[in-house]
């Protein structure tokens, strides 16, 4: 019989982002006996990376905001898409829960009178991110960390997750394994929270770490849980793309929140020739007028006039750049020139940006406070993810919760920058809360025994088979083959290109050999993620290949518009007996007192 | 341009083990860790090291890299002499588990015995004020990425291993971050002479030195505290009595 060792909680969290965090402290404080397993040390996830900010009405910087805007603007980014309801709970909560931050020790930058400052970012109305620099990711995680180790929640760090158990249709339980000993652990649970983030991992030039192999996508599904809107996959416009070995990590949208342009080899600031029909009146006409508005807000003032188009939505922005880049107007390294220097004061860059400027300096030897950047489209983000309630941020699997990058629902087809950062504390502290009765009355499930046998079983295969492929190589060709298939742009050939070899990279990965011990062994670790990493990407071929038109940021050559018939449904992806199935689902439509707010798609 | 260098990288199991050579070729612009990843990719698939962001924002990647305590993500190759093998060790102040990797356990059970944030109550009109000159100290330490380099050069825990009483330069920075909050409200003062140990900084800077987020650890935040401690502890009428009047 196999080894491990069991533990029993009440609400198991999966992930120790933002969103695992706010769950854990939430459901801790609800008295819940809660663990938090991750597959980094505390500290170290994703939400650590972020840069710009957390959107959030706080109305500090510009009195004219308010939650109906906000909400507004998600929808309008979103290309109504988005399930209302998120988007109307999100803007509400994310105020009070960025207020609430500050009351557990966070330290934002000030507005001229003491209060949190705001930023711009794209697609916000008026400046709405509150932020730090541009570490805003590191002083939320540092923050929700520092409060969770004070509280009854147990922390299990460098354990990785890799199957989800159940006793008839109900969450029971989850195996995990212990990165640092390779021994098996058990926990038995009467609610999980999935907080695993995204998995944009499984593309080759992406802004995301190795923890980003789509592991609570993969489980859920696998659990039959229902995934939505996996065809949506946010390409950030701005990447590093020289040296190549830092392509594809981050250049915050700050940098273009704090009035940097994008430029072609001539020097032209393309992106008024990229200006889509429904934001005509939401950018500046001329570079004047958005020179101007870059102006009034380096000095803290209300803007008067519109904002630049670099700060359009992100899907724009990344097909623009790829535009000049396929007509032959990119910068040497395939990209676009980012310019801040000629905007703002070296003195205003190393405030504003500090981490960029470190960033180019040691990366890429280019002082930003001097020359221009080279950026690219990178894969950034996932609005697809577990289908969600939004009061409960319950999955269609009693028992199991998903918040965070791995839920869907509230980007809809486009996220706007910093609604993430947002999104993790309203919904992390939703999903925190569980359903009472998932904690109080029920008793605690036991998995079936066989079950945690053939997980360990199949965690365990790849040491024991001789002559299997190395998982690196897999991996490399995976994210390859998804990068030149389900990328920025896709056409029905390729993605039914990709379909296929998928079928043949799912092959592979089930024929993993992997050299060494368990202890340790970042190769079986990469083995056991590229299990999850090719159901996702299924997830995403799929519903990629069935959306035919182009919306945020799904973008079909084939079908290069919006289509109405697409407007209001989204695509649901289930698990019947093993196989990937999907359907398409009418939208909940807006309610009553929030129409007013949504327009035509 | 690539070109092939020659790496020795220390591996084996808590303290058992041996540097292995290999000859990698690299690529323009790599860093240190683009070439683990290679070794990984290649030869040495279940070589271990942690990392995260790749960008010198998560903290995870502390390796010493020809000696140097640094971050594996941060050090471009062509800032290294060519002429020499580039050797990369684990954190030598942690116990070892694997190859690059050590167990920094240690700084999370000091970190918890740092009692939370806790703010003032909020002014009449629900607010927190606190102005941009008051947080930018605070700010500064807040910068800090966990990466546990300071910890790891530190002679006090290094050499002389005062983990039981001396909380290391991290938790002295996050301790003035705390005790500097213009909203805290905390007396951290004996914890910081006592938990913290702060007297057994000897303010040789080599933290400061190795920060790879440039904290002025010694100068902004050590100092200060011992100041603070000082204050405290020794109360300045009764000095002034004792110079006056010249008893000891
Ligand atoms: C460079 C960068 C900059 C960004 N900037 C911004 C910004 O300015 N504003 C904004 O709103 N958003 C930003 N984003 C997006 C945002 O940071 C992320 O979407 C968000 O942090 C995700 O948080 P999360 O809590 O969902 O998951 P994460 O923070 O990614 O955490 C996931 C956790 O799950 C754990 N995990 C995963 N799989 C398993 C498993 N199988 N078993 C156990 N544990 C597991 C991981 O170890 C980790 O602890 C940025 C993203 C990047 C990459
Ligand atoms: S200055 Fe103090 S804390 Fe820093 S390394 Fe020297 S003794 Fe240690
Ligand atoms: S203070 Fe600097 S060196 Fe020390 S852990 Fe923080 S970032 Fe690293
Ligand atoms: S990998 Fe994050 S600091 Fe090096």
């Amino acid at each position: 019989m196999a080894q491990y060792t069991t533990h029993e909680f009440d609400v198991l969290v999966v992930g120790a982002g933002g969103a695992g965090l706010r769950a854990a402290i939430e459901s801790a404080a609800l008295g819940a006996k809660t663990a938090v397993v991750m597959k980094s040390l505390l500290g170290k996830a994703h939400t650590v990376m972020a840069e710009g900010g957390a959107a959030a009405a706080l109305q500090n910087a510009d009195d004219r905001d308010s939650w109906q805007t906000h909400f507004r603007d998600t929808m309008k980014g979103g290309k109504q898409l988005n399930f209302y309801r998120m988007a109307e709970l999100h803007a509400k909560e994310a105020p009070d829960r960025i207020r609430e931050l500050e009351e557990w020790g966070a330290v934002f930058d000030r507005t001229p009178n003491g209060l949190i400052n705001q930023r711009n970012f794209g697609g916000h109305t008026y400046p709405r991110l509150a932020h730090v620099g541009d570490r805003t990711g590191l002083e939320m995680i540092r923050t929700l960390q520092d409060k969770v180790v004070h509280m009854a929640a147990e922390i299990f760090m460098e354990m990785t997750i890799t199957h989800l158990l159940k006793n008839g249709n109900r969450i029971a339980g989850a195996l995990a394994y212990s990165r640092v000993t390779g021994e098996f652990h058990l926990f038995k649970a009467k609610a999980i929270v999935l907080a695993t983030g995204g998995g944009g991992k499984a593309f080759a030039i992406t802004s995301n770490s190795w923890e980003y192999s789509g592991d609570g996508q993969a489980l859920a599904w696998r659990s039959c849980a229902e995934l939505l809107d996996m065809e949506f996959v946010q390409f950030h416009p701005t990447g590093m793309v020289w040296p190549l070995s830092v392509r594809g990590t981050l250049v915050t949208e700050g940098v273009r929140g704090e009035g940097g342009v994008l430029l072609n080899k001539d020097g032209r600031r393309f992106m008024f020739d990229y200006i889509p029909e429904a934001f005509r009146n939401d950018v500046a006409a001329t570079e004047e007028e958005a020179n101007q508005w870059v102006a009034e807000v380096a000095v803290g003032k209300r803007a008067t006039v519109r904002r630049p188009p670099e700060l359009l939505t992100r899907d724009v922005v990344a097909r623009s750049i790829r535009a000049e880049v396929q007509a032959g107007r990119g910068s040497p390294h395939g990209g676009a020139f980012l310019d801040i220097a000629s905007r703002r004061t070296a003195a205003d860059i190393q405030r504003k940006l500090p981490s960029m400027y470190h960033q180019f300096k040691q990366l890429a030897n280019v002082d930003i406070t001097k020359e221009a950047m080279e950026v690219g489209p990178t894969c950034h983000y996932m609005m697809g993810g577990i289908r969600v309630e939004a009061e409960t941020a319950m999955s269609t699997l009693p028992g199991l919760f998903a918040a965070g990058e791995v839920a869907a629902g509230l980007h809809g087809a486009n996220r706007l920058g910093g609604n993430s950062l947002s999104d993790l504390l309203v919904f992390g502290r939703r999903a925190g809360w569980g359903r009472p009765s998932t904690r109080r009355r029920n008793p605690r499930f036991q998995p079936d025994q066989q079950e945690i046998e053939k997980a360990i079983a199949d965690n365990l295969a790849c040491f024991a088979r001789k002559g299997g492929e190395n998982p690196y190589t897999v991996h490399r060709e995976l994210q390859d083959m998804m990068q030149d298939n389900v990328g920025i742009v896709r056409t029905e050939s390729e993605l039914k290109h990709a379909l296929a070899k998928l079928d043949e990279f799912e092959k592979r990965v089930a024929n993993l050999s992997v050299d060494g011990a368990r202890a340790y062994n970042p190769g079986w670790n990469l083995a056991m993620d590229l299990r999850s990493m090719v159901v996702t990407s299924r997830a995403i071929a799929m519903a990629a290949l069935e959306r035919k038109e182009s919306r945020g940021g799904h973008s079909r050559i084939d079908y290069p518009d919006y289509d109405k018939n697409f407007a209001n449904v989204n695509h649901i992806l289930s698990n019947k007996d093993g196989v990937m199935t999907l359907r398409a689902e009418p939208l909940p439509k807006v309610s009553d007192d929030l129409k007013q707010y949504v327009e035509e798609a | 341009m690539s070109r092939t260098v020659k790496m020795k990288v220390y591996r084996g199991e808590q303290n058992v083990g041996q540097f292995h050579e290999y000859d990698v070729s690299i690529d323009d612009g790599m860093v240190v860790l683009d070439v683990i990843h290679r070794i990984q990719a290649t030869e040495a698939p279940d070589l271990a090291c942690r990392w995260n962001c790749k960008a010198g924002k998560c903290g995870s990647c502390s390796a010493e890299v020809n000696g140097k305590p640094s971050l594996m993500c941060m050090t471009r190759m062509d800032t290294l002499p060519q002429d020499k093998i580039i050797t990369v060790e684990p954190l030598k102040a942690f116990p070892h588990v694997r190859d690059l990797v050590t167990d920094v356990s240690w700084n999370y059970t000091v970190n918890k015995k740092i009692r939370p944030f806790k703010p003032r109550p909020k002014a009449a009109d629900g607010t927190h004020r606190m102005y941009q000159y008051e947080v930018d100290r605070v700010q500064e330490f807040r910068k800090c990425i966990e990466c546990y380099l300071c910890q790891n050069v530190c002679h006090a825990l290094r050499n002389h291993g005062k983990h039981e009483e001396f909380a290391g330069p991290r938790f002295l920075a996050r301790l003035a971050s705390l005790e500097m909050h213009p909203l805290d409200s905390d007396d951290r003062i004996p914890f910081i002479k006592e938990g913290g140990g702060v007297g057994f900084c000897n303010i040789t800077k080599c933290c400061t030195e190795v920060c790879p987020e440039h904290i002025h650890i010694t100068d902004n935040a050590i100092i200060p505290l011992k100041e603070r401690v000082a204050d405290r502890y020794y109360d300045p009428i009764q000095m002034l009595f004792r110079v006056l009047t010249g008893n000891k």
